[in-house]
């Protein structure tokens, strides 16, 4: 399902360029090519172009430059009303004069079909969401979730085979969210359909998508299932754009096939594994993932470098315990512990030596 | 706390033992007073500077004492005997007397008016009786047709019966055209005399005429307005707001200056070759002129409620339409449009009940053709003097825009209106 030629995708974006002023490229040739069947997350800060790309696809923006094709077929051309593709919006855009009932029947009526039909599907994409008994209620009679639930129906009452979402749970609370986050998934799962969506929160990238597309000035900067882009990023964008992450700066020493000694400004050596570095004395940015770096000398690999580390600060979060550490000169190095019976109990002032798995720490491009 | 909601409901007292409700509006009396003075100076001036006219407007609209003040013995006698009595003695010497006291006061031309907005030409009659009276002696009804054989009249008399009182709906049916004829019963008047009724109707057609063409003209660019860009939208909406800082009369006299035979638009057309010279559009001085010059005036009443209700809505809700496969034509039409509503709803009411209500633009470049009911109530103020007919023209106009806004709150519903 990953990956997937630009031959057989149902949605392919090639060479697509959009500027809005005809002075700079919001989007920078773009290409990218998404599954039948796939959940596909465009993940970014803002102003990185995600938005630009999904309203080239629904059709509200036109590409500048290159084709964007649907199921084989080029639709720059194509109005947005006959691409058939469904949409949940940033703020659901509920027709505020309809009732939920009447929100749902807008996209069958306009396509001509009967009324019993229409009541047919408008009652099976309520009950998917389970908001049967909802039908009469006007959107401002619904709660945030609720609405939220509507759009979604009405994204998918008419059986498009593509869905195009648009930050669709920002407005909702943490726990609503991971509940819709759970119920989208679902939904996608058992209908079978294409999902493109578009947030700036990580965390549901992760959760929800079988790929996630990373975009930062204009540019795919990764493409990657969810657990290659935590543990695998291509670069020191991603990196810290995903997770937590801390960064030593340093020069290559040594570059050996699947291994890099890197020599930190501060004089220290630490071990590495080579991303995108091609040659000695290369500037380099180590990234390494705060729950990856140990400071028990049994935990580390034999002959692994260690380097001097001094607590600063022990912060208590339940679950974990995180550790502010000054290593190589600066004191912003975090450290993840789980909180077990047997963890050793640091405390501010201590000094000790931390160290970790050659493949845990990427050198990447300095940027 | 449990044991508080356990004994059920009970008088709850502040700290010092004293009643919540009674402690809650003494703390809060002095705030509710204080903002109370605060408002009450605008309070006084709206009751004084419109409340207070209104009510004498509606006031005089049925009551006129001009009459039944100055002549109180004739109208003794009209309340004695039924309709349809012959005037006996009795009540010639109760004119006799009251014409006497009348000169006496100099109020003889007051009451003669009063008689003759029912009755035309009678004025002169009352001033010279007036002048007579203290000359009539006993029999009196020989004496006063001596003096005019008009006081016979059975139809002066009708209407000195029907004046007698000072309250009354004859200025209501003299504004929709209708009289009392010498029995009482209510009869249009003769046909050359009906005005008010075409008038009216007139006045409603032409507000409805120019409210139509304010929205058909505002509406675009309303929308404009509410999707440019602040900086340009803020520059076109100068431009829609900047005939609310000419003056009336400088904006007016330019609508002159464009329409006249002679004028910009007329010269253009005939320059181009499109009329003829003695084809040369009449355009001002008529209907056609008030509807030009008062849909430019009222554009902006209709521009303001529709941007400030379309402002707020959000382009996705459009998009939203397109996206389920409608059409941009069906996306306006079933989406867009009736959120709109609110501000047609508002700028609809408020272009029409100024148009109705319009004095200067249509006093101006009217002409004959172009005159509202509103230039008919100036006209009996300022030069008929027969203000209880003015009152009543402007009571009715007033219950139409009443009767308006309560069909608004029927159909669309008061709450939804928005002004700006």
């Amino acid at each position: 399902m990953a990956t997937t030629s630009p031959n057989d995708a149902f949605v392919a974006f090639e060479h697509v360029q959009k500027s809005y002023d005809g002075v700079s490229l919001v989007v920078k040739d773009l290409n990218l090519s998404i599954g039948k069947g796939e959940f596909l997350t465009m993940l970014g800060p803002s102003g990185s172009g995600k938005t630009t790309c999904l309203m080239m696809l629904a059709g509200f923006e036109t590409a500048t430059h290159g084709e964007i094709k649907l199921d084989g077929r080029p639709i720059n051309q194509v109005p947005p009303h006959k691409r058939g593709i469904g949409m949940v919006f940033q703020n659901y855009a509920l027709f505020p004069h309809m009732t939920v009932g009447e929100n749902l029947s807008f996209p069958l009526e306009v396509r001509g079909m009967g009324k019993s039909d229409r009541e047919a599907k408008i009652k099976r994409a309520l009950d998917m969401v389970q908001m049967g008994a909802f039908a009469n209620r006007r959107p401002s009679q619904l709660s945030g979730g609720q609405q939220q639930r509507i759009a979604l129906a009405r994204a998918l009452v008419f059986d498009p085979g593509l869905v195009l979402m648009d930050e669709p749970l920002g407005a909702l609370d943490k726990q609503l969210r991971e509940h819709m986050q759970f119920e989208i998934k679902h939904l996608h799962e058992s209908l079978g359909i294409t999902v493109v969506y578009v947030t700036h929160d990580q965390g549901e990238a992760l959760t929800m998508s079988d790929r996630v597309a990373v975009f930062n000035d204009g540019r795919i900067q990764q493409l990657a299932p969810p657990a290659d882009l935590y543990e695998r990023p291509d670069n020191s964008f991603v990196a810290q754009f995903i997770g937590e992450n801390n960064k030593l700066a340093g020069t290559v020493e040594e570059l050996t096939e699947g291994h890099a000694l890197v020599r930190l400004s501060t004089g220290e050596l630490i071990d590495a594994t080579p991303v995108n570095i091609r040659e000695k004395g290369q500037k380099t940015l180590v990234s390494i993932r705060p729950e990856r770096v140990e400071f028990k000398p049994e935990m580390m690999p034999a002959g692994a470098h260690t380097i001097d580390a001094e607590v600063v600060e022990i912060i208590y979060m339940g679950d974990i315990l995180r550790a502010v550490l000054k290593v190589a000169g600066s004191a912003d190095f975090v450290m993840k512990m789980r909180n077990t019976l047997g963890q050793t109990r640091l405390v501010q002032g201590q000094k000790i030596k931390v160290g970790w798995h050659p493949q845990d720490a990427r050198a990447l491009d300095p940027m | 706390m449990a044991d508080v909601s356990a004994s059920g409901p009970i008088l709850l007292t502040t700290a010092d033992g004293r009643p919540l409700k009674e402690a809650l509006a003494r703390a809060q009396g002095q705030a509710k007073r204080r903002a109370f003075m605060l408002v009450l100076p605008l309070l006084l001036f709206i009751v004084i500077t419109f409340l207070w006219p209104i009510a004498q407007v509606l006031h005089q609209s049925a009551y006129n004492p001009k009459f039944s003040d100055n002549m109180p013995k004739i109208g003794a006698w009209f309340a004695a005997n039924p309709i349809g009595t012959e005037p006996d003695e009795a009540a010639y010497a109760a004119l006799a007397e009251d014409l006497k006291a009348a000169a006496a006061a100099k109020t003889v031309a007051v009451a003669g008016e009063r008689v003759n907005y029912e009755m035309p030409g009678t004025r002169s009659l009352f001033t010279a009786g007036g002048r007579k009276a203290k000359t009539l002696e006993p029999p009196f009804k020989e004496a006063v047709l001596a003096m005019d054989a008009k006081w016979g009249d059975p139809a002066l008399w009708g209407v000195m019966r029907q004046v007698s009182s000072a309250y009354t709906t004859d200025f209501y049916l003299a504004a929709v055209d209708l009289e009392r004829d010498p029995d009482g019963a209510i009869v249009q008047v003769p046909e050359n005399e009906r005005v008010y009724v075409n008038l009216f109707l007139r006045t409603f057609a032409m507000s409805a005429a120019i409210t139509v063409i304010c929205l058909i003209l505002g509406f675009p660019v309303a929308f404009l307005l509410s999707v440019l860009p602040m900086r340009y939208s803020n520059l076109l909406m100068i431009l829609v707001l900047l005939p609310f800082w000419t003056s009336l009369l400088v904006r007016t006299t330019a609508w002159m200056v464009l329409l006249q035979g002679q004028g910009v638009v007329n010269s253009l057309l005939v320059w181009a070759g499109i009329l003829s010279d003695d084809g040369r559009l009449e355009m001002i001085n008529n209907l056609t002129g008030t509807v030009i010059a008062m849909t430019h005036i009222l554009l902006p009443f209709m521009i303001l409620p529709l941007y400030s209700v379309m402002r707020p809505i959000p382009p996705s809700y459009v998009r939203a339409a397109r996206s389920l496969g409608a059409t941009s034509w069906t996306a306006f039409r079933r989406v867009y449009l009736p959120q709109t509503i609110p501000g047609i709803g508002a700028g609809g009411l408020l272009v029409f009940i100024l148009s109705v209500g319009y004095y200067i633009t249509p006093a101006l470049v009217g002409g004959a053709s172009g005159q509202l009911i509103s230039n008919l109530i100036a006209f009996h103020v300022n030069k008929s003097n027969n203000w209880s007919l003015a009152a009543a023209l402007a009571t009715i106009l007033l219950a139409a825009i009443m009767l308006l806004y309560w069909l608004y709150d029927k159909l669309v519903g008061i709450d939804k209106l928005k002004l700006g």
